[in-house]
């Protein structure tokens, strides 16, 4: 009798925490968000009036002022978001697969390109707040003094080119994360395909290609979820890079929904927008789990 | 990882790579070497320059060096005091976080039962939420729970450490699960033979087999609480203020501190990496536990 109770009796806490933590809140921000929910109810929000599907309405209305802005900084963490993956993956599987094969100083090059993954965030955004300054940063005088490619110092915190700046911080910080999976992931590939091909003749770079990459797939598959979640989802680096009124070109989503609750305190439409982006990323998990379970599928 | 020994004898490819692959392995490597060293040296070499020399135009090389900064940083902001919350704060969340991770790991590892599937799938899932999800909702749950029981949440050291311990729990427990199906059930068989209960064979057995991957999730957990920026700035008001929301204040100075803004982002970013590079190679190790499942 007591034995069959025991896991659970285990699970409680983890179970109890997640449920107050996330379960429960996620929930409430439902209810919420078909709430006219500001300020004046915030210790007694169940006496906030029922606003139907207003929140959403103004929300999803792309003519008025509230919907236009989501609309661009949800087109905004899009390409964002897209860029940081694919960069980030690109340069954490070229270097993990280049150093595949031990070489001398490669442990010390391995633990220095994981310097930026195990600083906090903040301490990087900074950093590279402090690099991006027009007048005083480093990265000016490397294009503008040193190399001459613009005629004038550009301004990278404000403009257009906030976008590039958020860009290369974040991919600065999330490359060595993919670096670090993608070695962990190397190590579970058997060495002796490795050796069957060198008997065939197989050259170095056809070994990457048709043994390497193809066993990286399972690895590969939860990696670009867990950046495309992480970066969608991302607050700490634009926020920590521009504060609270970031340009409109790298006015990411998560800290659109942050303004719109807790600089305006309309909690009701910042829900609606939360739950939005929820229902968008289910999709997008769902859709992408489908597709590369299916060509997984197929391809064996 | 084993290293070869001395001579030149590659344990895995028999022929030498390529000149192609060589020179791309260097080019790449170094571009990337670059690429990381250069916020890493803004750090280093800004924080030992006087304030006039950062604000004017950046030299890559400091012409005058000084160590002020390191002593100003804990005056002009209350340093000292950010630096206890986020300690507090990302101590007491780990260790709560590893001991619930590890009773539910232990749980799923060892155990069939109804509903462990669902568990698993549902733990993992709500890694998906956007933390701007629940943080409204959670921050309005803390008010009213402060308001119907005395015990505040909101603004409190408590607050932080309940909703931090929750976030590193679904990794934790899907990392430990891999690592405690890779000890043999005899070492558990042997435990019970000595008289152990199931929580007894946890704690003599399991716990000491698995405690590189303990101590890699332990790391991990501290990281994300010490480096966590939107909820902090929330959920803290002026005496919980942690360091991520608190070294914000060097900006919102008369005088933008550059130089010491780069020594207090030195100073707390040392003890993280530290622990962190130390113990890569347990994560590397952790992680590929963990993906065998």
């Amino acid at each position: 009798m007591r034995r069959a109770g025991l896991p659970y009796l285990l699970l409680l806490p983890a179970v109890l925490f997640e449920l107050l933590v996330h379960v429960v809140p996620m929930l409430t921000g439902i209810y919420m968000s078909f709430k006219h929910l500001t300020e004046f109810f915030i210790r007694n929000w169940s006496a906030a009036p029922a606003a139907g599907i207003d929140n959403y309405r103004f929300a999803l209305d792309f003519n008025g002022a509230i919907g236009r802005q989501l609309l661009q900084s949800f087109w905004t963490t899009c390409a964002f978001t897209v860029l940081t993956v694919g960069l980030s993956w690109l340069l954490g599987t070229g270097a993990a697969v280049l150093m595949q094969d031990p070489f001398r100083g490669r442990g010390l090059l391995r633990t220095y390109f994981l310097v930026p993954y195990a600083l906090p965030a903040y301490t990087a955004a900074i950093t590279w707040e402090f690099m991006f300054q027009r007048d005083t940063g480093l990265v000016n005088t490397l294009l503008v003094h040193d190399l001459h490619l613009f005629p004038t110092a550009p301004f990278w915190l404000i403009g257009g080119n906030s976008f590039w700046a958020l860009l290369i911080t974040a991919v600065w910080r999330t490359w060595p994360f993919a670096f670090l999976v993608v070695t962990a992931g190397l190590q579970n590939i058997p060495g002796d395909l490795y050796e069957a091909a060198a008997l065939d003749g197989a050259g170095t770079w056809q070994r990457i290609r048709s043994i390497t990459l193809p066993q990286l797939r399972s690895v590969n598959q939860v990696l670009v979820l867990v950046l495309f979640l992480w970066n969608f989802n991302d607050f700490n680096t634009p926020y920590t890079l521009f504060g609270n009124v970031p340009p409109p070109q790298a006015n990411l989503i998560s800290v659109q929904i942050y303004d719109t609750s807790f600089q305006n305190w309309n909690f009701g439409s910042g829900s609606a927008m939360s739950v939005l982006l929820l229902l968008f990323l289910l999709v997008v998990t769902a859709v992408y789990l489908l597709l590369t379970n299916r060509r997984g599928k197929a391809d064996a | 990882m084993p290293r070869p020994s001395r001579g030149p004898k590659p344990p895995r490819s028999p022929l030498a790579p390529p000149a192609s692959f060589v020179w791309t392995r260097r080019i790449v490597l170094t571009l990337l070497g670059i690429f990381t060293f250069l916020p890493l040296w803004v750090m280093v070499s800004g924080s030992l320059k006087p304030l006039k020399d950062v604000q004017a135009a950046w030299s890559w090389i400091p012409a005058n060096l000084t160590l002020r900064p390191y002593v100003d940083i804990w005056s002009t902001v209350p340093l000292g005091h950010y630096f206890v919350n986020s300690l507090v704060v990302s101590s007491c969340s780990t260790a709560i976080s590893v001991v619930i991770a590890i009773l539910a790991a232990y749980a799923v590892s060892r155990h069939r039962f109804p509903g462990r599937q669902l568990f698993s799938v549902t733990v993992l899932s709500t890694q998906m939420f956007p933390g701007i999800l629940f943080l409204l909702p959670l921050f309005l749950i803390y008010v009213n729970i402060g308001t119907a029981t005395g015990v505040q949440l909101d603004g409190s050291w408590l607050g932080l450490i309940v909703t931090y311990l929750t976030f590193t729990l679904p990794f934790s427990i899907w990392m430990l699960v891999g690592y405690f199906d890779s000890i043999p059930r005899e070492l558990d068989e042997a435990a019970k033979v000595d008289g152990n209960g199931p929580i007894g064979a946890l704690v003599r057995v399991i716990v000491p087999a698995a405690l590189p991957g303990i101590v890699t999730v332990a790391v991990y957990s501290f990281m994300t609480a010490w480096g966590e920026v939107l909820f902090a700035s929330v959920m803290t008001d002026d005496s919980t203020r942690t360091l991520a929301v608190g070294l914000r204040n060097y900006a919102s100075q008369n005088d933008v501190y550059w130089n010491q803004i780069m020594a207090a982002s030195l100073v707390v970013s040392v003890p993280v990496v530290v622990a962190f590079l130390l113990l890569q190679r347990y994560l590397v190790a952790g992680l590929t536990a963990g993906s065998v499942k």
